[in-house]
């Protein structure tokens, strides 16, 4: 599956004030995988997407996306490049309605300057329509239709998450960084959000960087593994290889000394 | 059941844009306006235009612009009326020194200035948020009026500092008089208040609440920070500027830097708290609030507590009563008199019932 990777990591290393919270890491993200990093608390794997979408700075390494090297990236070029992300404490905007969180994914795709806006001339009103259109799209996909103009801090914290998935989704990225999309979700939440993933994935052929801690939904949903311990790579693999390894066996369950 | 929506489907993106999707409420809201337009020349009294409906629609455009910036863009600012005295002092001056210059556009250059200046005071707003940014934005009140009153330039060299408005004459129509005055604000007005309602519900008025609810996931999604809180400093003092201009010149003829002073700035403050932030309509309702209930609490004790009451105790009496009253609407509903009527509107839709 993995035959041109999208995603090239190479001896990232970061840390924060002498305290290294991820150490020379390397490995490579294929075209239309999903990929879990896994991990124990602190093993740095929020860390990493962080420094994947440029809220930190790696101190070394380099990023290699779509064909090109970076040597850090910036949150705004990042998702020009088409990287989305979900945050692991949901962050989205709280007073708006469930349809303006979407809409605003869409930002980048937005054609007309705010004056025409303004004014309501030029290319802003087809462009509202199209862009509504389009929200409309990823709305139906995630089933979040009947929810469209309630305000997003009234509603439960699971549809939070989708909606969250879906202002993502909105941006049409070609990398999806999801940090613990279904953290807090019981088994029925879980399997919804691991389908809307797979879905994902086969209708838009997007690449998924995912972090999550149900080790059976990780082993069920993703191509490739990675596994971080204290801030180094200890496993990388398929699901398989990756269960079998000792050295993941031994960061989960301790080793015998 | 006063009102319903029953057969009013909604069949395109851009018509469920509307901010009115009910006939009912678009004829509510053309009544009114053809109301004000057409039939309150006519009936209005000096006394009414003057210290009434001109003060009222004046600070109701003050307010609308602090609302753009505190209530959708989250950055608050106290220096409200200093923005107010560069609109009101630039609109002066491009009308003194410019032959020719056309009334309007004094206006709208006044806004222009008033917008880089807002500009300038918003790049604090960069790294700093929250009461620090106040704190910060308190500078500008402070500057504007000590630049304005030093610098005798800016008064045309006027012994105390005072301005006087220009003959207020557009395309050969002479609007001095108090109903003129009320026509031309009341237009200025509502042509701003809908396009600040255009801007609110497009693509810069969902950036300016994502950067308000949330900035950080604002910048991973692609929203340019710096260019949305700078852009929402400008618009907020260009609707600020062209308020002081028309405070100057069709509310009180003549006025003076301090006329613009910090209390200014707490007065409109306090009109969009209680009118409703991120709202346009709580704009309105929080300026006929603070500019309606004085009057009333004065025409009442004057008719009532005259004889009983001391003068000057009258008058402090008021002030707590006024005080009082806003206390007690912010604890009633904190989100302000917008989120009263909302909730009105919805009640009035589905009575008798109550779900």
């Amino acid at each position: 599956m993995a035959a041109i990777p999208l995603l090239e990591l190479q001896d990232i290393s970061l840390s924060f004030k002498g305290v290294k919270a991820i150490n020379d890491i390397s490995f490579t993200v294929g075209q239309g995988e999903i990929c879990a990093l896994i991990g124990p608390n602190g093993a740095g794997k929020s860390s990493l997407l962080n420094v994947i979408n440029g809220v930190y700075q790696p101190d070394q390494g380099v990023i290699g996306f779509n064909g090109k090297s970076y040597r850090k990236m910036q949150s705004h070029q990042a998702a020009v490049h088409g990287i989305a992300r979900t945050f692991q404490n949901i962050a989205l905007f709280k007073g708006m309605s469930v349809l303006d969180n979407v809409l605003t994914g869409r930002n980048l795709k937005v054609k007309s300057s705010w004056i025409e806006q303004a004014f309501n001339i030029g290319r802003a009103p087809s462009d509202e329509s199209t862009q509504r259109q389009k929200a409309e799209e990823i709305i139906d996909f995630l089933r979040i239709n009947q929810w469209r103009n309630s305000i997003v801090g009234t509603l439960p914290y699971g549809l939070q998450k989708r909606v969250e998935l879906a202002r993502a989704l909105a941006a049409e990225p070609r990398l999806l960084l999801l940090d613990e999309p279904m953290a807090g979700m019981n088994s029925e939440e879980k399997a919804e959000m691991s389908s809307f993933i797979l879905d994902t994935q086969r209708e838009f052929g997007t690449t998924v960087v995912l972090i999550e801690h149900d080790i059976g939904v990780v082993m069920d949903l993703s191509d490739h593994v990675v596994v971080l311990d204290y801030g180094k790579k200890v496993g990388d693999g398929t699901p398989d290889e990756v269960r079998k390894n000792p050295d993941v066996i031994a960061a989960y369950l301790g080793t015998k000394h | 059941m006063i009102y319903r929506e029953s057969g009013q489907f909604v069949t395109t993106y851009g018509a469920d844009r509307r901010i009115f999707k009910l006939w009912q409420q678009r004829w509510a809201l053309y009544t009114l306006l053809g109301f004000a337009f057409a039939v309150v020349p006519f009936i209005g009294n000096d006394y009414w235009f003057s210290a009434i409906l001109i003060p009222f629609l004046v600070l109701s455009l003050a307010g609308l612009g602090l609302n753009l910036l505190t209530g959708y863009a989250g950055q608050i600012s106290l220096g409200s009326a200093a923005f107010m005295a560069v609109g009101a002092f630039a609109a002066y001056n491009f009308q003194l020194r410019i032959e020719g210059m056309p009334l309007l556009l004094s206006f709208v250059l006044g806004g222009f200035t008033a917008a880089m200046v807002g500009v300038v005071f918003g790049l604090p707003s960069l790294r700093i948020k929250g009461f620090y940014l106040l704190v910060s934005t308190l500078a500008a009140q402070f500057f504007v009026t000590w630049v304005l009153t030093q610098f005798g330039w800016f008064s045309n060299y006027n012994s105390s500092g005072v301005i006087t408005a220009p003959p207020l004459v557009i395309a050969g129509y002479d609007f001095s008089s108090p109903a003129g005055r009320y026509l031309l604000t009341l237009g200025v007005v509502t042509v701003l208040a809908f396009l600040t309602r255009n801007i609110v519900r497009s693509e810069l008025g969902r950036h300016w609440m994502a950067v308000r609810d949330m900035d950080t996931a604002a910048a991973v999604i692609g929203i340019p920070i710096l260019k949305t809180k700078l852009l929402a400093f400008a618009i907020s003092s260009f609707l600020l500027g062209i308020a002081g201009a028309l405070w100057a010149f069709t509310y009180l003829g003549t006025v003076e830097p301090h006329g613009f002073d910090l209390s200014r700035s707490f007065q409109i403050l306090f009109i969009i708290i209680i009118g409703g932030m991120g709202s346009i309509l709580g704009n309105f309702l929080g300026a006929a609030f603070i500019v309606l209930l004085p009057i009333l609490l004065s025409n009442l004790s004057a008719n009532f507590l005259a004889g009983v009451v001391d003068p000057g105790q009258l008058e402090n009496l008021q002030k707590i009563i006024f005080g009082a009253l806003i206390i007690f609407f912010l604890i009633k509903e904190p989100s302000g008199l917008a989120r009263l009527w909302q909730l009105l509107r919805e009640r009035a839709r589905i009575w008798p019932q109550r779900f």
